[in-house]
Order: C-alpha cells, then structure tokens, then sequence
C-alpha cells in the first residue's frame, strides 16, 4: 500500500520488484506535481497518470507486470475507486479485487454491496469477505492491514485477524 | 461363482460363432461386449496422449465442455441443489438450456460438470445400475452406494482423460445424502459441495448466507442467488437456475430461473 497523496493509497501486486519500482516511482511523480504546481493530484488525473506510464511500459523491453488499485477521495467527486491491470486497462468501480482471493471475494461483494453503506456495514462487508477466505482459500493468510479513506484523509483501522471460527 | 466371474475362467470351453452368453452380464456390465474382464479402451491408443495432442500446443485445438457452476447443500429440511444451463466449447456456447441434473430416480438426483459427454454417459450408466440393484436387492440403493459406483467407474478409467464432477444427492435410511465424485475416483461425502468452474463464486455466496436452521424459502433463495452470482462472475456459466429440493420422500422440481433477469432484480438501482 502505497501513499500517494494526503488523500490517495495506491495498492500494488504483482511481480517481485516491479511492484515497488512501478509504485514508488508514480509515487514520486504525484509528489513532484504537488511541489510543481502547489495543489495535489484529483484522484482521477492520478490513475490516468498511472495508465499512461504503465502502458506507455508496456510495449517496451522492460513491461512492469503489476496489478494495481488505486484509492482516493476528491473534494468535487467524492470517494472513488480505480482498478487497474498488468496490460494497462483502467476500470472505475465501485468494489475490486485482484488475485485468486478475487474468486471467492467478488461474488460476496457483488451480493451484499449497496452504494450507500455505512461504515460499519462497509467494515462488516470486509470481515465477511476475510472470513471467506480464512475458510476456502488454500494460502493461510493471518492478517490484513486495513485503511479507510474519507473526506478527512486516510485513517489506519485495526489489523484485522482472520482466525475467527 | 463370484471367484469365477473375477479370474475370468471360461468353462463353455466350446466357444462358437454366436457365442453363449452363459454368464450374466453381472460384472462386465459396461465392458461394452468384451468376452472377460477387462476395461474397453482402443487397442494401441493412449488416451491421455491423444486429449494432449488435441490441446492447444500442438496445433489442432478441441475445447472440452468444462464450464459450468453447480451447487448443492445440505439443511434442516432436506438438500438444495442448484446448477446452471450454460453449455460452452471453447469460446462458443453450445447451448443455453443444457440439462445438468440428472433424475436418476425419485428419490435420487445427479449434477454434472466437466466434459458434458462425460457426464451424460457415466450417470446414465449410474441410474441403470441403480435400477439393476433395486431388482435384485428388492430396496433401493443407499446414496453412499450409488456415490461409490460411480467413483468405481472412475477409478477405472482414471489417467484416459475422463472429466467429470458430480454431486450425487439423495434421501435413504440414513436420512438425507450428499456426495463428491469426480474423475481422480475422489469422493467425499459433505454439506456443502461446488463445482464446475463458477464454484469460488458460488462458495462465497452460500458460505455468507448459511445457517442450519434456514426456512425452505430462504433455503431455495440462497441455492439461486449462489447460481446467479457466480453466473454473473463466471464467463462460462449462465443460462437458468434450475433448483431442485430432495426431501424425505423424494426430490421436487422447484424453479428454473433466467439468471439475467435474476441479476437484475438483485441488483436494481446498481445499473
């Protein structure tokens, strides 16, 4: 989990290495905007930021193979959320998954999300989708560090254990 | 006689054209015609060997009909079991209403997922046995001896590239049944099996909305929902729901759905 800005987190998955490189270089870049311009990146300019180079890497001899989520808050548009692939598609969503825990979680997700959760809820989302996990997923997976996003900024919630039942 | 018809002993030693078929066809029954024990298969041919060459490696490409979701779970009041209608080779649908349960008997059901060839012919093969028990044994058949059947045909022929998983479902003296089979020989008796390449989908659904002590209604609800959400998911199920119920005495056809117009009930005001 990548900070990008007060208000956006980059998740970053994928090979070894390309993850931190990609990550810390958009990471970079979005702070150099910042200093350049004297206002942040809306959330929105970031992930297209963040397509453009990872496809503009795409077709050279070094592609970045990385799946990424991008999270942020914008005081126009509200909370948004982008997902992002290794081949550089970008999709606006309202929930996302990467990786084979997508498999289990997604359809979860697309049961019990409503656009007008409240946090508790959102939070009870997530716990589910944990459990479901702990219960089928073959890899053992103990605990997850989990942020919330909001108007305020970005706030660590507590590490989720996932040893329940 | 059993020690006879396992060595394989012929004692009609005068074998002629249009031989006697003095022993009952007890144990070679799906030997297809062979005069002694042994499983059919076509000489000089390495089934496993040939299903790679027609993968897509070595240029020609023949996709078996593998998608598919189904599901099934045991409740207080019996068995739901629920599958999908999609029927896919390759990329193509081959058809929108595939039939995935089979009706062995009133009191017996079958899913199939895997190669839809596969699926037909063994559990067709399975209800006849099935039926074959119940006239000799004058009972019927127990779940766990049908399951083990068919793990037995399986097992027969595992490494020539049989795909099939099958959840046999049942109401016998035991009270209500559910098992696993597939085409390892695998079979596993449980509460909750799924299968077929939505299954992931389908397990965070019905893992998320279970309780033992469900109504029926609830019950019938969480089957189609589990179906409707991995057909939305999956590219290679969709199609109807079609949703049976095994109670004590014998299993009813409940509903067979769109899971289009299903996803769009559920999700309403999401599009």
């Amino acid at each position: 989990m990548f900070k990008l800005s007060e208000k956006i987190l980059l998740l970053c998955v994928g090979e070894a290495g390309d993850t931190v490189q990609f990550a810390e270089y958009i990471q970079k870049n979005v702070q150099l905007y910042k200093m350049r311009n004297g206002y942040e990146l809306s959330p929105a300019a970031a992930a297209n930021f963040t397509r453009k180079n990872l496809a503009d890497y795409l077709r050279s001899r070094t592609p970045y193979h990385v799946n990424l989520l991008l999270a942020g808050y914008d005081e126009t548009d509200g909370p948004g959320l982008y997902y992002m692939d290794y081949l550089s598609a970008l999709a606006k969503a309202p929930f996302a998954a990467h990786g084979y825990g997508a498999f289990l979680t997604l359809s979860i997700l697309d049961r019990y999300y409503r656009p007008d959760l409240t946090r508790e809820e959102a939070v009870d989302l997530l716990k589910k989708c944990l459990e479901e996990l702990n219960k089928r997923f073959i890899l053992n997976l103990p605990s997850f560090t989990v942020r919330l996003i909001d108007k305020d900024g970005i706030h660590d919630m507590e590490k989720l254990p996932v040893g329940r039942k | 006689m059993a020690l006879l018809d396992v060595s394989g002993y012929k004692y009609n030693s005068a074998s002629q054209f249009g031989f006697k078929q003095t022993l009952l066809d007890r144990s070679n029954h799906y030997s297809f015609g062979t005069k002694c024990q042994e499983f059919a298969v076509p000489v000089g041919v390495d089934p496993s060997k040939f299903l790679k060459s027609c993968s897509c490696e070595d240029g020609v490409c023949i996709d078996l009909n593998h998608g598919t979701t189904t599901l099934a779970f045991k409740f207080r009041h019996g068995v739901i079991v629920a599958v999908d209608s999609r029927a896919s080779a390759g990329k193509y649908i081959a058809s929108k209403e595939a039939n995935k349960v089979i009706e062995i008997n009133p009191y017996l059901l079958g899913t199939m997922s895997g190669s839809a060839a596969d699926c037909q012919y063994w559990e067709r093969l399975l209800a006849k046995e099935c039926r074959l028990y119940k006239l000799r044994n004058k009972q019927r058949i127990s779940v766990s001896a049908a399951s083990k059947l068919l793990s037995n045909m399986m097992l027969g022929y595992r490494g020539m590239g049989l795909s099939m998983g099958s959840m046999i479902c049942g109401w016998d003296k035991q009270g209500p049944g559910l098992y696993y089979v597939d085409d390892n020989g695998t079979r596993l008796s449980g509460r909750m099996f799924s299968t077929g390449c939505g299954n992931s989908y389908a397990y965070g659904v019905v893992d998320s909305g279970y309780r033992e002590d469900m109504t029926v209604e609830e019950a019938y609800e969480l089957g189609r929902r589990g179906i409707a959400h991995a057909t939305h998911r999956d590219a290679y199920s969709g199609g109807v729901v079609n949703l049976y119920h095994m109670q004590e005495d014998g299993w009813i056809k409940v509903c067979k759905e769109d899971v289009s117009e299903l996803i769009h009930r559920y999700k309403k005001g999401m599009f």
